[in-house]
């Protein structure tokens, strides 16, 4: 048995070998990571640098830009392929779900939220919602406007939830697939900073188009006034939404490209909500409403003379 | 094991004996049998059983099944959290129901031409493959349960709502009116929750706990819309 003594570990305080007490000595110190921005020497400094910052993310966009190599790399053929686009908790969608509704100005909706794990949960799902919301809601409007009339006998008009199902889903594809390529193209010819993959395209969309699910179950008031506030209140909301995403990502382009690429994408979010208002829900007149059962006997006794 | 315990007997003793202390004094004697015959007594009854299921009528068969399905309308019926409907999956079932179901919604041919409610087709369409997604959603979010598991589980939870059509149908035979569609309301709001219900009982505990609710939206939004085709149902 070795005695106990021998068995002590040797003690090396710190003033046996600090270097003021052993100047000969050689000494390593390790540097944890640096914080300072100047690590990243490629990024120019504009007069926009606060905005810079804020809108890529930069206190940890060297991690997200690690992180992406290191998904997806499971074949396609695989289902575990699929299974990477899925890999969100409950809590990560509803705060994507937060974000569109409630755009900052100056915080990018993909760096903020996204940051390099794109689902492909919330645009299905959310654009299942919405095909069904609006084809209901539409039906619903359509009974409640014409329920006086004595010619009018209900249909549920199933017809239209294939319709609808091929406008949102057509929308929520095809778009970010035009722009994911044209953002690509223009890629090629000048150096941008920011580039999004086309999955982040299709998830900011399919985010973007959350706010459109409680605005068809309130386009069910038959008030012009109340449709045309709601349309406004929506597209503001998904179209900052939108601009404030693509914005960095064509900023360094020429300012007339640039602008029309932002004015388009804003103009293909109304023309489907627009379309949507026009196409699913009558027009709500007047003449048959609810102030022909109440004061019906006065004014059309008024009319008829 | 005697002598052991009359060794510890002792009332008076405080000191704790180790375990099996008395082991070694135990001898076997000749009372305690040690030797017997092994046969498998289920040899014989598994050749009877594989040739019965070949030479029994077909009513034994369809019997057979048909008490299966039975059995699985009754555990929707009164959900509790067991396995049956996960561990003995059919799909019999579920094809029942949903051919009832699509009978009863279809419009008659007269008024094709106008914009009414679904076909027999449609509805088929929308449940298999809303089943299909739904499916397809909680096995790629991680659940752990089989495909056709699944299948089982979401076709038979429609029981409800095919008795809410049932129903419906039967109100209808009355006058229209507010009435009328407040009973109908009702019925198919009750049977909306129970469909919810009995489907989240079984499939709930498959999903990993931190995406639940991601997994059971989608099965809200199907019975959501199957309920929405049945209340909006308008004979000709």
């Amino acid at each position: 048995m070795a005695a106990v003594d021998d068995l002590q570990f040797e003690e090396f305080g710190d003033a046996a070998t600090s270097p003021a007490a052993n100047p000969g000595a050689t000494t390593i110190h390790i540097e944890g990571p640096s914080e300072s921005p100047t690590h990243q020497p490629g990024l120019p400094r504009g007069s926009g640098g606060e905005e810079d910052d804020e809108l890529l993310g930069n206190d940890d966009s060297d991690k997200t830009e690690l992180l992406a190599g290191q998904k997806k790399s499971s074949p396609f053929w695989t289902f575990e392929y699929y299974q990477t686009f899925f890999d969100v908790d409950t809590y990560q969608v509803f705060d994507r779900i937060k974000g569109s509704l409630l755009p900052i100005p100056g915080k990018n909706f993909v760096r903020l939220y996204i940051r390099s794990n794109p689902d492909l949960y919330g645009p299905f799902w959310i654009c299942a919602t919405l095909v069904f919301a609006i084809a209901i809601s539409g039906n619903l409007s359509n009974f409640l406007i014409h329920l006086g009339e004595k010619t009018y006998h209900y249909v549920p008009e199933f017809r239209k939830v294939s319709i609808a199902a091929t406008i949102i889903y057509a929308y929520a594809w095809l778009v970010p697939l035009a722009l994911w390529g044209f953002l690509m193209w223009r890629n090629s010819k000048v150096m941008n900073i920011v580039s999004y993959s086309f999955l982040e395209i299709v998830c900011v969309y399919g985010y973007s188009l959350f706010i459109y699910i409680p605005t068809a179950v309130l386009w069910v008031i038959p008030q012009k006034a109340v449709r045309w506030i709601l349309v406004m209140i929506a597209l503001g909301i998904s179209g900052s939404v939108l601009a404030m995403t693509f914005w960095p990502a064509v900023r360094e382009d020429n300012r007339r490209i640039a602008l029309a690429t932002i004015v388009t994408i804003v103009l293909l979010h109304t023309l489907l909500s627009v379309g949507c208002l026009a196409y699913f829900f009558d027009a709500p007149e007047m003449d048959h409403h609810l102030p022909a059962t109440t004061a019906a006997p006065n004014q059309t006794a008024a009319a008829a003379k | 094991m005697a002598k052991a315990a009359e060794s510890s007997g002792d009332p008076g003793t405080t000191i704790p004996r180790p375990l099996f202390a008395g082991l070694s004094d135990i001898s076997i004697s000749q009372d305690i049998p040690v030797e017997g015959e092994i046969t498998i007594p289920m040899r014989s009854q598994i050749r009877e059983f594989d040739s019965s299921t070949l030479n029994e009528s077909v009513q034994n068969t369809i019997m057979r099944d048909l008490k299966a399905v039975g059995k699985k309308f009754m555990h929707v019926l009164y959900p509790r959290k067991s396995n049956t409907l996960l561990r003995d999956w059919d799909l019999w079932g579920p094809l029942i129901l949903c051919v009832t179901l699509a009978l009863m919604l279809q419009r008659s041919s007269v008024d094709s031409e106008k914009d009414g409610g679904p076909q027999f087709a449609e509805v088929f369409v929308i449940v298999w493959f809303g089943a299909v997604t739904i499916t397809l959603n909680s096995k790629l979010l991680g659940g752990n349960i089989s495909f056709f598991q699944s299948l089982c589980v979401l076709g038979y939870c429609i029981l409800p709502l095919t008795v809410a059509m049932l129903v419906c149908r039967l109100v209808l035979l009355a006058e229209p009116g507010p009435v009328n569609f407040m009973v109908r309301l009702f019925v198919v709001i009750v049977m909306f929750a129970w469909s919810i219900v009995a489907s989240t009982a079984f499939l709930a505990d498959s999903q990993p706990p931190n995406r639940k609710a991601l997994a059971i939206y989608p099965v809200f939004l199907f019975y959501f819309v199957i309920s929405w085709m049945i209340l909006t149902f308008t004979p000709q």
